[in-house]
């Protein structure tokens, strides 16, 4: 190796121990990968809005204009009254419904809050043409829809304002996850191995029921 | 001909009354012919074979065609917002091939140029950020891990009863995967979390626009933004360029396509955590953010699709996982529940990843009433579907970790029932 070849691998080794130095004397080390969100940037995606009204946009909508643009682009699967096209969602109904065999979960009769049919409606609907609805539409079909579900009158108007104070009647039927004080008994020391349970009945069959795809041309032994 | 044989075999089998079972019978005179597989040259021994480039993405044998994802078609009203069944029946191990993995959309498989994909940090942070999938892949710190995935609606249809007679159909919306990517807290440590920043909202690009809120504990934890599976590029279906990866948690919190991520002060009790992904109890109320998989076992061969065929020796395999930890230890009972064995584990016990397990058995034909059950290293027991129900009524459609039961009849066809 020539002399000016060592020096420089000698000034290469030392340049690589202070970047590492400095490396690993910084508590947190930026990057710099990635840039600064623009302003319109972060307004062109972030929509989403919170039950206490952040993130809701300018303009107001009323039930009627709410009727007209619901009757054009909605009532196709989800039904003239919300009630649910075929296998389509319902949206409407179901008050008193949640304890019984065939709950319907609607925003009537389940949701929580009326931010989450604003929020929806305005990212993910209508089907098929999502994010096409503008502030105003998305105000005026909230508005219907809490209609179709008797919350709100035939002449009311929703607008960033008045929302905060639209209650939706099953939020206090939300609690948060208590699995692990509820369902306690599922931790269990030594499940037990042998002699059980003395006697054992078939209680149910999925072939009575046959609704497995194919089944009829299924797997036979042969 | 042998072939001819074979037939006359079958049919001397269907005349005794034992086609259904063609079960281990002792070896007739007659049939002792030397097997035509045997003795005659083969296409594939006498012929060259397709050259290499015949397939630059290689698929499976054209034998295993069977052997795909399926759906349920009266679940949904269209296939865009629908799901279908891994084929658990076919698999073994524990990783999930990348084609198999069940699928489950809002609107349909976003088809993303990953050019033109942005993945964005908002909200309580010190920097808003945007960065491209480059930059996401430049990141120092790049990791891999095997997760298990799956949806909170596993098993959903068997609330009431047996109803679905197929693993795939019953527990087909789970997969297991190695993931690489970067840590979610590599990105939100570069942006610099506010003091106020307690909650963040995971968006996805698709006509969906799919958000989850998820505490930033969890986020800091252990949250992945992946771009690649078993090692290649992530599937289209599977949020082609950028997935967010939340361990041990319902695979709706999985943003496929991922685009945004939000940090803010409060959750923002979206249409995926209020009207979906809440469990509704007998009496009328509803547990909101169960976001932890219960220990979950199915045991995947013998079932309604993968029947028994021999008598004598069979391998009885299955599948567990846990969203709180791994699997301790799997037992597996043949008489519906009143004696129980412990299954050996194979293959890697990793943390919220698949585990598989064996029990060798001798099978002489008798009925079997089949169970298993998953301890995990939390202590948590799988429960009975009884033991479920007691708690949480029959409305929940989310998180049925109960006990499943196949019956196996003496002819090998195997059932999807539910005993006391
Ligand atoms: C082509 C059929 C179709 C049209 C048209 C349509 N929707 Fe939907 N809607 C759906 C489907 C499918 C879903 C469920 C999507 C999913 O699974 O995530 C849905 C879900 C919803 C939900 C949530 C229901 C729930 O219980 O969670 C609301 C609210 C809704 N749509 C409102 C609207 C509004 C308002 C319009 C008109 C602007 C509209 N939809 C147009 C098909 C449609």
């Amino acid at each position: 190796m020539s002399k000016s070849a060592k020096s420089l691998a000698l000034s290469v080794l030392l340049i690589t121990a202070i970047a590492a130095g400095t490396a690993f004397g910084q508590v947190r080390k930026k990057t710099g990968l990635g840039r600064e969100a623009l302003t319109e940037e972060i307004a062109a995606w972030d929509h989403d809005v919170r039950p206490d009204g952040v993130g809701l946009p300018q303009g107001k909508g009323s039930v009627k204009e709410g009727e007209v643009i619901y009757q054009e682009q909605c009532a196709v699967c989800h039904g003239e009254f919300g009630e649910g096209k075929d296998r389509w969602p319902v949206l409407a109904g179901g008050q008193g419904s949640l304890k019984s065999e065939g709950p319907e979960k609607t925003i009537g009769s389940f949701w929580p809050f009326a931010s989450t049919t604003f929020d929806y409606i305005r990212r993910a609907m209508p089907f098929g043409n999502a994010q096409s609805l503008t502030p105003d539409q998305a105000y005026a079909l909230t508005a219907y829809l809490l209609q179709l579900n008797d919350l709100v009158k035939e002449d009311f108007v929703l607008s960033r304002e008045n929302f905060a104070a639209v209650k939706l009647p099953n939020e206090a039927n939300f609690f948060d996850d208590d699995r692990e004080t509820s369902e306690k008994h599922f931790w269990k020391k030594n499940p037990c191995m042998s002699n059980c349970k003395s006697e054992v009945k078939i209680t149910g069959h999925a072939r009575m029921i046959d609704v497995t795809p194919g089944s009829k041309d299924g797997p036979k032994v042969d | 001909m042998s072939e001819n044989t074979a037939l006359d075999r079958r049919r001397f089998l269907r005349a005794a009354g034992l086609a259904g079972a063609g079960l281990a019978l002792p070896a007739l005179a007659q049939e002792r012919k030397p097997e035509s597989v045997i003795t005659e040259v083969q296409d594939w021994a006498r012929n060259l074979g397709d050259g290499v480039q015949a397939h630059p993405y290689g698929m499976p044998s054209e034998y295993e065609k069977h052997v795909v994802r399926r759906d349920v078609e009266w679940l949904t009203a269209g296939r865009e917002s629908s799901v279908n069944f891994t084929p658990l029946h076919e698999l073994d191990g524990i990783i999930t091939p990348n084609g198999l993995c069940f699928e489950r959309h809002h609107s349909g498989i976003a088809n993303i140029d990953p050019a033109k994909h942005r993945l964005m940090l908002n909200g309580l942070l010190d920097r808003q950020l945007v960065f491209t999938v480059d930059d996401i892949k430049r990141f120092p710190g790049r990791i891999n891990k095997a997760y298990f995935l799956e949806c909170a609606a596993n098993s959903g249809m068997e609330w009431r009863g047996a109803q679905l007679n197929g693993c795939q159909f019953t527990h087909g919306m789970v997969h297991n995967v190695w993931y690489t990517g970067i840590p979610l807290k590599t990105l939100l440590d570069e942006a610099g979390i506010k003091t106020n920043g307690k909650w963040i909202l995971a968006e996805g690009a698709d006509a969906a626009g799919m958000t989850r809120s998820i505490p930033i504990e969890k986020a800091l934890k252990d949250c992945m933004v992946a771009w690649a599976m078993n090692g290649e590029a992530l599937r289209p279906e599977q949020g082609y360029p950028l997935r967010l990866v939340v361990p041990g948690w319902e695979g709706n919190m999985w943003v496929k396509w991922l685009r945004r991520i939000e940090v803010g002060d409060q959750p923002w009790h979206h249409r995926e955590e209020t009207s979906k992904y809440t469990d509704l109890l007998a009496d009328g109320r509803a547990r909101r953010f169960t976001w932890i998989m219960d220990a979950k076992s199915i045991v995947t061969n013998p079932s309604p699709q993968a029947p028994l065929k021999h008598k004598g020796p069979n391998v009885l395999t299955g599948i567990a996982w846990s969203g709180r930890g791994s699997v301790a230890r799997v037992d597996v009972t043949t008489d519906g529940g009143k004696n129980w064995k412990g299954a050996r584990l194979d293959g890697p016990v990793m943390p919220l990843s698949l585990a598989r397990f064996y029990v060798d058995i001798d099978w002489n034909g008798q009925e079997m009433l089949i169970q298993s059950r998953v301890m995990d290293s939390s202590g948590y027991v799988q429960p009975t579907k009884d033991e479920l129900r007691k708690v949480r009524g029959v409305n929940s459609i989310y998180h049925n970790n109960g006990i499943h039961t196949w019956l196996v009849r003496a002819n090998g066809e195997t059932e999807n029932v539910e005993i006391s």
